[in-house]
């Protein structure tokens, strides 16, 4: 499976990365090059094999269903590009 | 002897009994780093004052007969711990002036045992990589150098920094984490030790996430005892962690001092394959005949999907990255590029932000979990971790630890290896495995290539069973007798 500059400018959208257009070539030469390399996967046999998610090895722990933290809007706005009053600033989103 | 030249846990007693003070082993370790660090650019974040009122706290407590594990022991921290009040960049652009309001957990043990921080060390960007070379603060020189050739060489990584501190006594141990191979490809580079423990053993809460279903904390330090110690400050449940391990921490050091004889070292067929150089397998063979020695029965194992773990690591890590990546996205800390409107925003934050590596591992990992391609990709590496998941549970029904080389290679210089992904990735071929399949692994240094550049050999345990590779990696440590030294050092 080999990606063509379409897709790789559509991957990069979903990823939010902004890719300039003259940077498609290398991108896809990159991405090619490891991709190609990880096909060797698709010759093994995996029928009836279940995926492995995760390797701890204890269940979730549950606990209570009660707020344990919170309360300090200053320390979770400190590092805070762009704010007002207790606020995160983006671009306008609604017209 | 010179305070940097001490371990840590000499460094430990000389406390104890009052032969120097921990602000004397502080401020020795200080001067080294204002000596050799503009070399080296192992620490991107050096926090002298922090140090010195954390020393004296140690000596306080010394004095009244109290203080912790650690007490006055001056570490290196890894720049992926989140640290209260002191930056913490993981070595990217889009963190470089973030200032965590919260302390990790694995460090808030560290400091509640006295330990005493001299600052942030180095890594390859969002820990991806093994050279240290892909740092937004540039690359790390490692404290050796090629007999008589003083070309400037690669740490390893991602925990390049780290190691170098420690090899070149800028610190008496640190902090790494290990995705891949993070802590001990970087220790058989600087010839020293790290371990990666069990996936679980210590908490992952305050460490900038990578990969998150293989991302765990280790010790790295210039002997394995010293790691031990370290990991036992280090480890522990935490239920800010849900997949931290409730079980109960065991001494680490003692297990160091017990006997191997009647255990069953397993040598996997696969690892060596043809690409082996000759002077690994050399070392692979010394490693045989030690344990041999020591009383240790030696039993030829098989994991059979050993060539397909790399492939499948760089699947699943890069789909983990992609997503815990996403955070990163100029509003609410970390970099801001402005744009027009959200989306822009967005990416222009994110491409001015994340080196070339980081966004090659954020694209792969979105088109692996992409519709139409999550079957394809993700969903098959998550099968195939199964298969290499039951190759060591069907390997440790015969043996009891494994034995196999760190590295393909030793260091290699700045810029070697640059070419193309792929030959960097391949760095971490006798790595991967045991990080797939979340058990704990050690790299020990035990010789030299004849270019006088440290090897290390990896012995590799059951899940939670630590303690048997400390005592087996203790017996590789004095069959070796590692002495050799690092061209750039304290004191040289």
């Amino acid at each position: 499976m080999s990606l063509d500059p379409a897709t790789v400018r559509r991957i990069a959208h979903l990823a939010r990365i902004h890719i300039e257009a003259d940077d498609i070539p290398r991108w896809q030469a990159e991405l090619n090059g490891i991709l190609g390399w990880i096909e060797q996967l698709a010759a093994l046999d995996v029928a009836g094999v279940p995926p492995l998610t995760g390797v701890a090895e204890t269940a979730l722990p549950m606990r209570e269903d009660v707020v344990t933290d919170g309360g300090m809007p200053e320390k979770i706005l400190a590092n805070a590009p762009s704010r007002a009053d207790s606020y995160f600033v983006v671009p306008k989103v609604v017209e | 002897m010179s305070l940097t030249d001490l371990t840590l846990a000499r460094a430990r007693e000389g406390l104890r009994k009052k032969e120097f003070s921990a602000r004397e082993l502080t401020e020795a370790h200080l001067a080294a780093i204002e000596a050799l660090n503009p070399q080296l650019n192992a620490f991107v974040t050096v926090t002298h004052e922090l140090a010195g009122a954390a020393a004296d706290d140690a000596d306080r407590a010394l004095a009244r007969g109290e203080g912790g594990a650690l007490a006055g022991i001056p570490l290196a921290i890894k720049d992926l711990f989140c640290t209260e009040g002191v930056r913490t960049t993981a070595a990217s652009r889009i963190l470089e002036n973030f200032v965590p309001p919260y302390e990790s957990t694995v460090t808030a043990k560290l400091k509640a045992s006295g330990a005493v921080f001299l600052g942030k060390t180095n890594l390859d960007e969002f820990a991806m990589g093994s050279s240290n070379m892909t740092s937004a603060f540039g690359a790390v020189t490692n404290p050796w150098q090629r007999g008589g050739d003083p070309a400037a060489l690669v740490p390893g990584g991602s925990s390049g920094g780290s190691a170098a501190s420690v090899a070149a006594r800028l610190a008496l141990a640190a902090t790494g984490t290990d995705t891949g191979g993070s802590i001990r490809q970087p220790a058989a580079f600087c010839g020293i030790a790290g371990i990666k423990p069990t996936y679980g053993r210590c908490s992952r809460y305050g460490i900038i996430a990578f990969a998150s279903s293989l991302d765990q904390a280790g010790p790295m330090a210039r002997t394995v005892e010293d790691c031990a110690i370290l990991l036992g400050a280090m480890a522990g449940f935490d239920p800010k962690d849900s997949t931290s391990a409730d079980r109960p921490v065991p001494d680490f050091a003692a297990a160091c001092g017990r006997g191997i004889s009647g255990l069953r070292i397993g040598v996997p067929l696969e690892y060596a394959a043809p690409g082996v150089s000759g002077e690994i397998a050399a070392l692979w063979e010394r490693g045989r005949a030690w344990l041999r020695a020591a009383g240790a029965e030696l039993v030829e194992i098989s994991l059979p999907h050993t060539k397909q773990a790399l492939p499948t690591y760089y699947i699943v890590a890069p789909a983990e990255a992609s997503s815990n990546l996403a955070r990163y996205d100029g509003v609410r800390f970390g970099r801001r590029e402005e744009g027009g409107d959200l989306t822009e925003l967005y990416e222009a934050t994110r491409a001015a932000g994340f080196g070339d590596e980081v966004k090659r591992r954020i694209l792969i990992g979105t088109y692996v979990l992409s519709a139409g391609y999550y079957d394809a990709y993700y969903l098959r590496a998550q099968k195939i971790r199964t298969l290499i998941l039951r190759d060591f549970q069907r390997a440790f029904e015969t043996c009891d630890a494994i034995l196999t080389p760190t590295a393909p290679t030793a260091a290699f210089a700045q810029g070697e290896k640059m070419d193309d992904p792929v030959t960097m990735y391949l760095n971490d071929i006798y790595t991967v495995p045991a990080s797939l399949a979340g058990l704990p692994a050690i790299s020990v240094p035990a010789g030299l290539d004849p270019e006088g550049l440290p090897l290390g050999l990896q012995v590799i345990g059951r899940p939670f069973d630590e303690e048997t590779v400390f005592a087996v990696a203790d017996k590789i440590e004095k069959a070796a007798g590692f002495s050799a030294l690092p061209a750039l050092r304290a004191g040289a």
